[in-house]
């Protein structure tokens, strides 16, 4: 049974965690977008709808992530470019998404969708307790994690990644040094879109395979979130996204035990957790604005 | 949120539609407030079906309009006031949530008519409300349950603690226990009626705990593909959800409202309408059992026997002797629960392996 559940908190956790950790990079870049949810639900439609209709759930993966890119282009168009307010900007993107996801999405409501399996190792994957649990889960929680790895790599072990991180903290001397900053912040910004993408396709692919209107359920703000109670730290996000989905589970199972416990304050504990652990490790300010990105939401025309 | 771009839609068609009303002055425009997406699936979806009827049935002579995901509280008195000031000659609104906002709001617009599903506040002349009495096929799916379990346990996944929710637990178990005294339910709350990611880990979380049927009130089909994946049984919601698990589903509880929105909206058209507490089941065709499937044949004429005592006003699921949860008396011997106490149901009766939440 604890096997079980522990794949459960995974499941509930990865798609948290992989919009997350795109979003990270994106406000480590100093540009703060609240479209995330907006992105998501626009790849999990298109997740479902590409691999329905061509029967390959790695396609429809691949399509959900250019589709996230795409869209996510659009917002550093409006935002880098014509330089529009990031806040306003975002949250249309959201409103976008989830009205234009639902327009495409009308003649697939109904239809059952296309899991994309699990894998299946032989021996390893019978070990008793952790057989399944590290070695027969779904690919694309592999990836989230490698993802996090190549991410927390990328930031603080590369040149590129120190360049990103002088952008989101002070984009004027960046520029000043010559760096392009404008052109970082478009890269972060669609590798943001294209994590939102894929989360959103894990959860019309993996979590629940089917489609339905809004979907996502508010999971893109979770997101966000997770990026400020992880302090901007990439292996921070996976503790916040594992806790949020571990306490989301371990109140269900406590209901389910008929624990004398108002349900309405089990279902308020993952975000009570979550508060809690945040006001600890805010505790250090000076740890905590050290990793703030300095410039973060702040626009920036390179000639001015 | 998506309403916002139907919302704008919405206002566009309804400016064109002002200009065209010299045009069909005697069209009847019947509004529709959905508190999920039409795209559920679910809840909302079937309503919207409902709509679509009326459309059918009254071509011409009938023009709608409808707002999905509209939240519970504030933002719905302003949908329910703007689809008032609008034009709307009747206004559907759909979710336990609007009761307050519709009785407000229909105070101040007398000449509009309003009906809200299934609250039970009529506080002005023009407002009516509706219901279908899902308990009585929530009753025949505890029959079922009781008869396919091995386990004994059943999962169920509840949305609010409101009466109708607690009702249908109520009657859920009281099925369950007529066939097996012994037989025990446990609840998952989800708090909220919509969240397909939220509905399935309830799922999940219910079978780790030992539940071998599954039934929901909340209005998503991602139970139903946990139990297919995890290969248990499981009822429906709502539609006839035998796509997601077709060796999976037994039944679904399959509302109807098309038949109740096409007589009303046609009583207004042509000048009848009066105001009504309608709360209609088995018997009148609001409620149907989709077919018994993915189980024995001796289930499923259980099954069928006891939807047909029901139908026919036989027997009545909440037939004393029932016990509450803390022991005490409720009905006794052969006395039959009346409609007010069921409608404000508020308590467990004997059996449900839960603390109500209040």
């Amino acid at each position: 049974m604890l096997e079980s559940i522990l794949i459960t908190v995974a499941t509930a956790a990865t798609p948290l965690l992989i919009a997350a950790i795109g979003e990270l990079v994106v406000e480590r870049s100093g540009v703060l977008n609240l479209g995330v949810e907006g992105m998501m639900i626009m790849g999990a439609i298109t997740g479902f709808a590409v691999a329905l209709t061509t029967g390959s759930p790695w396609l429809g993966i691949f399509a959900a992530i250019i589709v996230g890119a795409l869209v996510s282009l659009l917002f550093g168009f409006l935002t880098l470019t014509l330089v529009t307010n990031q806040v306003a900007t975002g949250l249309a993107l959201t409103l976008f998404g989830l009205g234009l996801s639902g327009m495409i999405g009308e003649s697939f409501v109904g239809r059952p969708g296309i899991r994309l399996g699990t894998l299946d190792i032989p021996v390893l994957g019978d070990l008793p307790l952790v057989g399944r649990l590290i070695f027969g889960q779904d690919p694309l929680f592999y990836i989230s994690i490698m993802l996090t790895a190549a991410v927390a790599y990328f930031l603080f072990s590369t040149r590129a990644g120190l360049m990103l991180r002088a952008v989101g903290d002070n984009h004027v001397s960046a520029h000043a040094q010559g760096i392009k900053v404008v052109r970082i912040r478009y890269l972060a910004v669609m590798f943001g879109g294209a994590c939102a993408g894929l989360a959103g396709a894990y959860l019309s692919l993996v979590y629940t395979p089917q489609w339905v209107e809004n979907m996502t359920a508010g999971r893109g703000w979770i997101a966000l979130a997770l990026v400020v109670f992880a302090s901007w730290r990439p292996w921070r996000v996976v503790a916040g996204a594992y806790l949020f989905g571990g306490v989301t589970i371990g109140q269900l199972h406590a209901q389910a035990q008929a624990l004398a416990i108002p349900s309405q304050l089990l279902s308020s504990l993952p975000y009570l957790a979550t508060i809690a652990v945040l006001v600890i490790i805010s505790r250090n300010r000076r740890l905590t604005m050290m990793n703030t990105p300095a410039s973060l939401g702040r626009p920036f025309v390179p000639d001015r | 949120m998506k309403h916002t771009l139907k919302a704008i839609a919405a206002a566009a068609v309804m400016a064109f539609a002002a200009n065209g009303q010299a045009l069909a002055q005697d069209k009847t425009k019947a509004c529709f407030i959905y508190v999920g997406p039409i795209g559920d699936f679910g809840w909302s979806y079937q309503h919207h079906q409902g709509l679509l009827d009326v459309e059918e049935a009254m071509g011409d002579a009938v023009e709608t309009a409808y707002l999905e995901s509209v939240p519970e509280g504030a933002d719905a008195e302003r949908a329910i006031e703007r689809f008032a000031r609008s034009g709307c000659d009747i206004i559907f609104t759909t979710s336990f949530g609007y009761m307050d906002p519709t009785n407000k709001v229909a105070g101040r617009f007398p000449d509009v008519k309003f009906e809200h599903a299934t609250g039970y506040k009529r506080e002005h002349p023009n407002v009516s409300t509706y219901n279908s009495r899902f308990y009585e096929g929530r009753y025949i799916q505890g029959v079922i349950a009781a008869k396919m379990s091995e386990a004994g346990v059943a999962g169920y996944i509840a949305s609010f603690p409101i009466p109708e929710v607690v009702m249908g637990i109520n009657a859920f178990v009281l099925g369950a226990q007529s066939i097996n005294p012994e037989f025990k339910v446990k609840v998952v709350w989800a708090n909220t009626w919509f969240d397909p990611g939220k509905e399935a880990d309830a799922a999940k979380a219910l079978i780790d705990q030992g539940v071998d049927i599954i039934t929901q009130h909340t209005d998503s089909t991602a139970p139903m593909q946990v139990a297919a994946d995890r290969g248990i049984k499981a009822f429906g919601q709502a539609s006839d959800m035998i796509e997601f698990g077709p060796e999976t589903q037994l039944t679904s509880i399959v509302d109807d409202w098309g038949p109740y929105y096409i007589e009303r909206v046609k009583a207004v058209h042509e000048g009848t309408w009066e105001q009504v507490d309608v709360w209609a089941g088995l018997k009148e065709g609001h409620v149907v059992m989709a077919p018994y499937k993915n189980m024995p044949d001796d289930v499923a004429a259980l099954a069928k026997e006891t939807e047909e005592k029901i139908r026919s006003g036989e027997f009545h699921p909440f037939t004393g002797p029932i016990k509450k949860q803390d022991g005490s008396d409720w009905l006794a011997e052969g006395e039959v629960a009346d409609d007010a106490t069921l409608l404000g149901m508020n308590f467990y009766v004997e059996g449900v392996d839960d603390q109500l939440p209040n």
